[in-house]
């Protein structure tokens, strides 16, 4: 018996994690631990790579389609630069006695797990079992964001905990009212439960229940997304946790929590007679698009800085899917895949600054492009590309975010320009004292460890100058899927 | 369904809410603890109930976790974790016990006023559960906001919880109950591990507005 080949990559995508999980908790040494974490991670893109030509059949627990296939790649890709840059972060940890031997085993064995989950979330076509893995992504960051065991990490851990839950309690009660409206038209049991089938079945489910569940279906992800007004845990969890965490955060689990809420979205779409969903989803993401903004003037802390820049880029990416239409959809997707690039790849950056100034104080760090100027400038590169300025591909992705919204909707897209125009002179004014100015001290960074950090930069400049024929037909294609 | 089968279920689904109620003005912390036993118990009938009802014998399983899980250890444990960490005396309300009190009968009336027009396809006795259900899950909320200490915000948490599996089990034949109170177990596990190991006694925000602004790196 010969397995079809998009079988194979399934199992890899969701078995590569789960082994390497197990593997790495038995590993002691920490570099093998670092460099089998980063050969999982490249076997898993592997995978998921192999899903965008193979795709395996459709079960009741398990749906590989076009629309998750972009956001699988996309993870898969930032956790691989993520592993790499984690390698030499640790290290320095070690060094500096921050974490011991035994936290990175745990560390490591965690990162493969929530691989695992997100994996998991993103391919699962039942909504229950979606709701598990989130829940699993959700547990394994909070015990990685306090892993150092300070006050302030304790602190952070238990408040995304609290929070999380809550988040997690809410979309398990809004998943419970979708199946009482599916139960009647689908029968009970897991076929009620398919997302497939909810999808394909919608116009028929009591839209009264479904209007429902999909508020508490947003409230309960949209706080897995960091939208404000449920957004409290993710500045505190960024800035406390490692850095490579930070990275993931931002990077993936924000992106598979507002993956679920365009699953349901999807659902709501199919039935007219329903609250539609882009107007509530449009409301949050100003909202969150304008608080971030104003909040990235007062922060003290880099990390907590662009932990609020996420939430601003979350905001942006929830709106232009709220708004809906080929165009917009275009431009979010878009903008995900370059918001995960540039943000993890500027928290990079930052783990590298925090390590070598020992201080997290923006106040404390000035002249970086003189006293290391190559990840001085890499961080210039990087805070330009997410303050939406050209040639890179945020400013592209925003560019038509903003046109499309014209088009249609004249007054949202001035509110939103200026939303952006807060967040990014928020950004230029806080770079202009981390990276220019007078300072006596000198880093020296061996280079190889910033090619992570380059190659990420990299792509999104290419992305903005130029992209290619096949990336707009397929992303053109999910964005028509999104509806 | 006989009528007497639906009076059975709502008497005890009722009776959750009833028992929330008791939870929101608990100024011990072990009665507080008894009384979450309690509420635990309660549940544990009325998934037992629900299970019988609908012939579901899975739904024993989630049943006889709400009652040695929850009923039982959970509720032994933070006992032992409250003596040792001596808070036993008092709960720190952020809010009185009156408001509260008002707060929570709004937040029932509430539920039934969204659930009940909306959940007009369904049977009579699902609608009535679904109902209850929330208004366990509201007054589960209110519990963790109003109060200030770790114990009793995740006490208001598994009282939340034990909300959804009400909800949970009265939608008939859902899959992945069981396994979804597995995971809520293994959440609350986490949880009370969580506070025994890092004594985590208080929510972390204070009066004190310095401190709030050292711990979110705000004080120059």
């Amino acid at each position: 018996m010969s397995l079809a080949p998009g079988t194979a990559a399934l199992i890899g995508l969701l078995g590569v994690p789960a082994l390497g999980a197990l593997v790495l908790t038995v590993t002691r040494n920490y570099r093998l631990g670092a460099a089998l974490n980063v050969s999982f991670s490249a076997l898993t893109l592997l995978s998921a790579l192999t899903l965008y030509w193979h795709r395996p059949e459709l079960t009741l627990y398990l749906l590989v389609d076009d629309v998750n296939t972009v956001f699988l790649i996309v993870g898969a890709r930032v956790a691989l630069t993520t592993s790499a840059f984690s390698a030499g972060y640790i290290a320095h940890e070690l060094q500096t006695r921050r974490l011991r031997s035994r936290d990175l085993r745990f560390y490591h064995a965690l990162y493969q797990l929530l691989m695992f989950a997100m994996n998991l979330a993103l391919v699962s076509n039942n909504i229950g079992l979606m709701w598990v893995a989130i829940e699993l992504a959700t547990l394994t960051t909070v015990v990685m964001v306090g892993i150092y065991r300070t006050n302030a990490a304790l602190e952070a851990a238990w408040k995304y905990f609290i929070l999380g839950s809550v988040g997690i309690a809410l979309a398990l009660f809004g998943t419970i009212l979708v199946y009482l409206a599916a139960e009647e038209h689908l029968g009970q049991g897991m076929s009620a439960m398919a997302w497939d089938r909810l999808a394909a079945h919608s116009a028929s489910l009591d839209p009264a229940l479904l209007n429902l569940s999909f508020i508490f279906l947003l409230l309960g992800y949209g706080t897995k997304v960091g939208l404000v007004p449920v957004h409290a845990w993710l500045p505190d969890a960024h800035a406390e946790g490692p850095t490579p965490i930070s990275a993931v955060l931002s990077g993936l689990l924000l992106n598979v929590a507002l993956f679920a809420l365009l699953r349901y979205k999807l659902i709501m779409a199919g039935n007219a007679s329903v609250l539609a969903p882009g107007p509530m989803m449009v409301t949050m993401g100003l909202l969150s698009l304008g608080f971030a903004g104003f909040m990235i003037f007062r922060r003290r802390d880099i990390k907590r800085m662009f932990a609020y820049s996420s939430i601003e880029h979350m905001g942006i990416i929830t709106l232009a899917f709220g708004l809906g239409g080929p165009l917009a959809n275009f431009a979010g997707l878009l903008h995900m895949a370059m918001h995960s690039l540039t943000k993890s790849s500027i928290f990079f950056g930052v783990g590298y600054i925090a390590q070598l100034e020992g201080t997290q104080q923006i106040a404390d760090i000035r002249g970086l492009t003189q006293s290391a100027p190559l990840l001085g400038w890499l961080l210039v590169v990087g805070v330009v590309a997410i303050a939406g300025l050209p040639p890179f591909g945020v400013f592209t992705s925003e560019f038509l975010l903003v046109t499309s919204t014209f088009a249609r909707i004249p007054w949202l897209a001035i509110l939103l320009g200026l939303g952006l125009i807060i967040g990014f002179s928020a950004m230029m004014l806080r770079l202009h004292g981390l990276a220019f100015g007078a300072t006596d001290q000198r880093f020296s960074l061996p280079a190889y460890r910033l090619a992570p950090m380059a190659l990420q930069l990299a792509i999104v400049a290419a992305a903005g100058i130029y992209l290619p024929g096949p990336v707009v037909a397929w992303f053109r294609h999910v964005a028509r899927l999104l509806g | 369904m006989t009528g007497l089968d639906a009076d059975i279920a709502h008497l005890l689904a009722g009776a959750m809410v009833l028992v929330s109620f008791l939870l929101l003005y608990q100024d011990r912390m072990f009665a507080l603890l008894n009384t979450f036993a309690v509420h635990a118990c309660v549940l544990a009938f009325s998934v037992g109930w629900q299970a019988y009802l609908q012939r579901a014998p899975h739904l024993f399983i989630t049943a006889l976790i709400a009652l040695l899980f929850k009923g039982v250890i959970i509720p032994v444990a933070l006992h032992r974790i409250v003596v040792r960490l001596g808070i036993h005396r008092t709960i720190e309300a952020v809010v009185g016990i009156g408001p509260t009190m008002l707060v929570g009968m709004a937040l029932v009336g509430l539920s039934i006023v969204v659930m009940l027009p909306v959940t007009q396809a369904e049977a009579a006795f699902a609608r009535e559960d679904l109902a209850f259900a929330l208004s366990v899950v509201l007054l589960g909320f209110l519990m963790m906001v109003t109060r200030g200490n770790a114990v009793s915000q995740v006490i208001g948490f598994m009282s939340l919880e034990n909300g959804l599996v009400l909800a949970a089990t009265g939608a008939r034949g859902m899959p992945l109950v069981v396994e979804i109170s597995v995971g809520f177990s293994v959440l609350i596990a986490f949880f009370v591990v969580g506070i025994f190991l890092f004594r985590i006694r208080e929510r972390f925000d204070t009066v004190d507005l310095q401190a709030l602004d050292m711990s979110r790196g705000e004080s120059a």
